[in-house]
């Protein structure tokens, strides 16, 4: 009886932008005053809203951004291990996106002309501190390393996209977006 | 038949009857065939593509297009005709056909096609001005894609920038051959032909010596300038004329917007 009393456990959630643009944090954040109900169904983990360093047991992750560098893969697989449910959330982690444009060149080349020759920009050389982490040759969507549950296209969702997906996950049915709400742009 | 004078035999009718059993007289009333359950009339000759979009039904389709002939590569408007699989483009109806279109088995198989096109190809909506008018992309909200779910290709495949009006993206090209058919069959210039080896060579081609549009007559108001279904011919200085939101594929479903033949 007595439990039945007490609110609910609210869902944890962690987000995190990898190689993405915070555009679709910010189309988070665009849900406006829903934010408020929101917070009465779920709490925040790592977040770049929480600045929590590290991603702790979660029923829900957002993942933005597509894979560019070794620190992204292992933050991924950071939140696979730790989400229960993970969700590919925008263009960049669901096909690469835009840092994907960089998939048909050389790597090397591109570093080269960015840091070394290219006018305009400051000639510092490549950067080669150890404590950054090394770029990956191409920039992969994260549906190609580990498990996705759920894809959120858009670049980014729209805000009632975000809004249907989330209470859709939350009153436990399978979330649809429909015409007007699925967009890949 | 006609019956000629006074006596009409037992034998002759009898095979008047068969006759009708086996080849229904084309009236209207018997050239009908089901699709998903609902009546479709249809003119003899015509496809099952073709009589489902006079009715105003839509089978999912990208390299199909009312004005050409039929190509029948695409295989997304694949459809089960009493039972069979097959593509509802080069299939004729016949009177009685059971056809099943959009039931979740075939959606499914259409949404893994799509799929694999847009993993094939450089399909990044954000940047591209085809976005909302395209017909890949709107198949795909039609078909709720949610994501490409096969590995990425990212095929290296420069853009022709050769043209005056005309830009030539290679990355969205489906090979539907729409463009080929244009050419030749309308403007009479051939100059797009379908070429290369394997998955990721394989695409559209320029007829020209140096492979190069500019290197063509091909011209802003030929017919193949606008027929390309996705990003790939696009006519230059004109972007976001129409703003993004307002688009042909915003304002409805394309299932809802099923296209006639140009008279």
């Amino acid at each position: 009886m007595n439990a039945s009393l007490s609110p609910p456990k609210k869902l944890r959630v962690a987000t995190t932008s990898l190689a993405g643009c915070f555009g679709c944090h910010m189309s988070f954040l665009d849900i406006d005053e829903r934010l408020l109900k929101l917070l009465d169904l779920i709490e925040f983990d790592r977040s770049p809203l929480t600045d929590i360093k590290h991603c702790g047991p979660c029923d829900l992750g957002f993942i933005e951004g597509g894979l560019c560098n070794a620190e992204n893969v292992h933050v991924l697989r950071e939140f696979r291990a730790h989400c229960k449910i993970l969700v590919a959330v925008g263009a960049c982690a669901i096909n690469g996106g835009l840092p994907a444009q960089r998939n048909h060149l050389d790597l090397r080349d591109v570093l080269e002309e960015v840091y070394q020759t290219e006018a305009g920009l400051s000639h510092g050389g490549i950067p080669n501190d150890p404590e950054l982490p090394l770029p990956l040759n191409k920039v992969h969507p994260i549906h190609e390393v580990v498990k996705i549950d759920y894809f959120l296209p858009g670049c980014p969702p729209s805000a009632d996209a975000i809004w249907k997906f989330l209470t859709d996950l939350l009153a436990g049915r399978t979330p649809t977006l429909g015409h007007g709400l699925l967009h890949y742009d | 038949m006609k019956t000629s004078k006074s006596e009409v035999s037992v034998q002759a009718n009898a095979r008047e009857a068969r006759v009708k059993a086996d080849r229904p007289a084309e009236t209207k009333a018997n050239n009908i065939f089901q699709l998903d359950g609902e009546d479709v009339p249809f003119t003899p000759g015509q496809t099952i593509m073709q009589a489902a979009t006079a009715n105003g039904t839509y089978i999912p389709h990208l390299c199909w297009h009312p004005d050409f002939s039929a190509h029948g590569s695409c295989k997304l408007c694949t459809v089960k005709v009493n039972g069979h699989f097959g593509s509802s483009c080069t299939i004729e109806a016949q009177p009685g056909m059971e056809v099943e279109n959009r039931t979740m088995e075939l959606d499914d198989k259409r949404r893994t096609l799509l799929q694999m096109l847009f993993v094939e190809g450089n399909h990044f909506c954000p940047s591209c001005e085809k976005s909302g008018n395209c017909t890949l992309q709107a198949t795909a909200y039609e078909l709720n894609m949610m994501s490409p779910h096969f590995d990425m290709f990212y095929p290296d495949r420069p853009v022709d920038a050769s043209h005056p009006d005309i830009l030539l993206d290679f990355n969205r090209c489906i090979m539907c051959a729409l463009c080929v058919a244009a050419s030749r069959d309308v403007d009479g210039k051939n100059i797009f032909a379908m070429g290369g080896r394997g998955l990721l060579g394989r695409r559209v081609h320029i007829s020209s010596e140096s492979g190069k549009l500019a290197d063509t007559d091909f011209a802003a108001t030929d017919r193949a300038a606008s027929i390309c279904p996705v990003g790939v011919i696009l006519p230059k200085r004109k972007g976001f004329a129409i703003p993004i939101g307002q688009r042909t594929y915003d304002l409805a479903p394309i299932s809802r917007q099923v296209k006639k033949a140009t008279p």
